[in-house]
């Protein structure tokens, strides 16, 4: 499984990056050899080991959906970029 | 003052021999005089501290007065604060002010606490030095030519430097306590869920874990002892009762048994690290304890699982950095993908997008079972290796790193880097609590020993650390590298 160009492309597509080109020739070195280390997991036998994502948690925590306190429309775009009339403004999702 | 530790402190301030006002003046003398050389210091947050501080009769005369109220401390740029400029380290966050105050900051602001400033880091805490830091490396104020560690550099570099008592960081592969190695101070990592990560910006969210660093094992009790207990607003943090860390600081290790791990001692470690180390453990067995050998069998996978879950996490947390709610975003974008692409690719330094590219990749459709899936199979058995091994034994020991502080740039290959985290990365994935004490210095630079304690047991852990360091006479090693500041 080697890294290429091509993944570098993909990836970075699907993770909202913009990468030059010399930025992904170093790209596919760069994380082909972090890729490469990581290949000794490969030489474990895992079969019915199960897989720990989180420690300590062994049910999903809810609370009562009672309305609270909570930031004011002003508060939550205080720190946009660009806001209107207490919206978040973006540039058009297509073009045209 | 500069030298005192929280109960030293304490005793001025309820005696009314210091005011808190006193403290601030001189801790923000001490940053004036010295962090021009030491950069530990993103934001310096005085005018604020001095409106918050307690006057001196509150101070004097109250009842209940906590062990903290009163005492300056910096928190790590990633630790939110209302009203206060939070940047991680990130140029994508610039201009970035949050509208709510982390849980932990909240504790030791309620019970008097002053906050001083924001302190640097590598870049949303990814790095073990602060050189991925967005705006400036902090240098170690034992030797300016080297790294403070990181990702909590700034944390440990400021107290080291004696800018504050103690400060805040926090902890998701060592973070916290490979800088408080390089830099001769303690620190120390709570259980995952112990202390509330509301308000801490979020970078593996399974992994991170605040805690404080400062000058001695005692005032690690009596930092952790604010910044305890559960809390609704994070629903990983647990609900426990807290013990009193304070009380279990005995001084007695007697009959206490001592892990050693063999894996650790066969990988690749600076001689004068061993040597400090094994130093330590026959000053351990001078006071009674039991030390012996234990195996940690899959401690050799534990780096390749923590570069993939790591960065997976943070592929997923960091893609709310768009431009749309919050920092920077890039002007004149033709469409909103275009602006997403163009705002991250100018707000994120490289090794951050390295670290989301390959967690990108981890979770991508064709290698999530080859990679991250294996991965978490294989944290499954690292917790396993110190389930069996605190079976036998009451603490784990180790060095915190492989090599004292080294030098800026020396590190300059990504896997090299990562390779100095070995020993903190399990207990990260296991999420047990540990702690890093000074036992020593190697051609002049400190060495941090690592003491790994079972699940919520701090009690144990800080009895067995602050044993050791009663005896050690390292707590009072200063940097000589700021001359007048010491």
């Amino acid at each position: 499984m080697h890294l290429t160009t091509e993944d570098v492309v993909h990836v970075a597509a699907l993770a909202r990056l913009h990468v030059t080109s010399e930025e992904t020739e170093a790209l596919v070195v760069e994380l082909g050899r972090i890729l490469d280390y990581a290949r000794d997991l490969q030489e474990l036998d895992l079969s019915g080991v199960p897989a720990t994502s989180q420690i300590g948690i062994t049910t999903t925590v809810v609370r009562a959906d009672e309305p609270r306190p909570s930031l004011t429309a002003e508060q939550a775009v205080a720190n946009a970029p660009d806001e209107d009339e207490g919206m978040f403004r973006v540039p058009a999702v297509l073009e045209g | 003052m500069r030298g005192f530790g929280i109960r030293a402190l304490h005793v001025e301030l309820s005696e009314g021999r210091l005011t808190s006002d006193d403290l601030i003046r001189d801790s923000l003398a001490a940053i004036e005089e010295a962090d021009g050389q030491v950069r530990a210091f993103l934001r310096v947050t005085g005018e604020r501290a001095f409106a918050q501080a307690s006057p001196k009769e509150k101070v004097t005369g109250a009842p209940a007065l906590s062990w903290l109220t009163g005492i300056p401390f910096a928190a790590k740029d990633n630790l939110c604060v209302e009203g206060v400029p939070t940047t991680c380290a990130s140029r994508i966050l610039e201009g970035y002010v949050p509208p709510h105050t982390a849980t932990a900051v909240r504790r030791i602001e309620s019970a008097g606490g002053v906050l001083i400033g924001k302190v640097n880091l590598d870049e949303f805490a990814m790095g073990s030095s602060t050189e991925n830091s967005g705006f400036y490396p902090t240098r170690n104020p034992w030797d300016l030519t080297r790294v403070p560690g990181g990702s909590s550099g700034g944390s440990a570099a400021a107290v080291a430097a004696g800018f504050v008592p103690y400060a805040l960081g926090s902890d998701t592969g060592g973070s916290i306590r490979q800088p408080a190695a390089f830099c001769g101070v303690v620190g120390l990592k709570p259980t995952y869920g112990l202390v509330s990560r509301f308000g801490l910006v979020a970078f593996a969210s399974s992994l991170d874990q605040i805690g404080p660093l400062t000058r001695s094992v005692e005032d690690a009790a009596i930092v952790l002892q604010g910044i305890a207990g559960w809390d609704e607003r994070d629903s990983t943090s647990v609900q426990v009762d807290i013990p009193d860390y304070l009380a279990s600081l005995t001084g007695d290790v007697g009959g206490l048994r001592v892990g050693v791990p063999t894996e650790y001692f066969e990988t690749d470690m600076d001689r004068g690290v061993r040597d400090r180390v094994m130093e330590a453990l026959d000053a351990l067995r001078q006071l009674g304890a039991e030390v012996r050998p234990i195996r940690l069998p899959h401690t050799r996978y534990a780096l390749s699982a923590y570069y993939l879950i790591a960065p997976a996490e943070a592929s997923s947390n960091l893609a709310r950095y768009d431009g749309v709610r919050f920092g920077v975003r890039a002007k004149d974008a033709a469409n909103l993908l275009t602006m997403y692409e163009r705002t991250r690719s100018a707000g994120f330094g490289p090794e951050v997008k390295r670290r989301i590219l390959i967690g990108t990749y981890a979770l991508s459709s064709g290698y999530y079972d080859a990679y991250y899936k294996r991965a978490q199979q294989v944290r499954t058995l690292i917790r396993q290796d110190f389930e069996a091994a605190f079976a036998e034994v009451d603490v784990i020991v180790s060095p915190t790193t492989p090599t004292p502080a080294f030098r800026f740039g020396e590190k300059a290959d990504p896997l090299t880097m990562y390779l100095n985290d070995i020993y903190t990365i399990p207990v990260n994935l296991a999420g047990l609590p540990a702690i890093s004490v000074p036992c020593g210095l190697q051609d002049g630079l400190p060495v941090g020993l690592q003491l790994i304690g079972r699940p919520f047991d701090e009690t144990t852990l800080l009895r067995a650390a602050d044993a050791y360091e009663r005896v050690s006479g390292f707590a009072s090693l200063r940097p000589t590298a700021l001359g007048e500041v010491q």
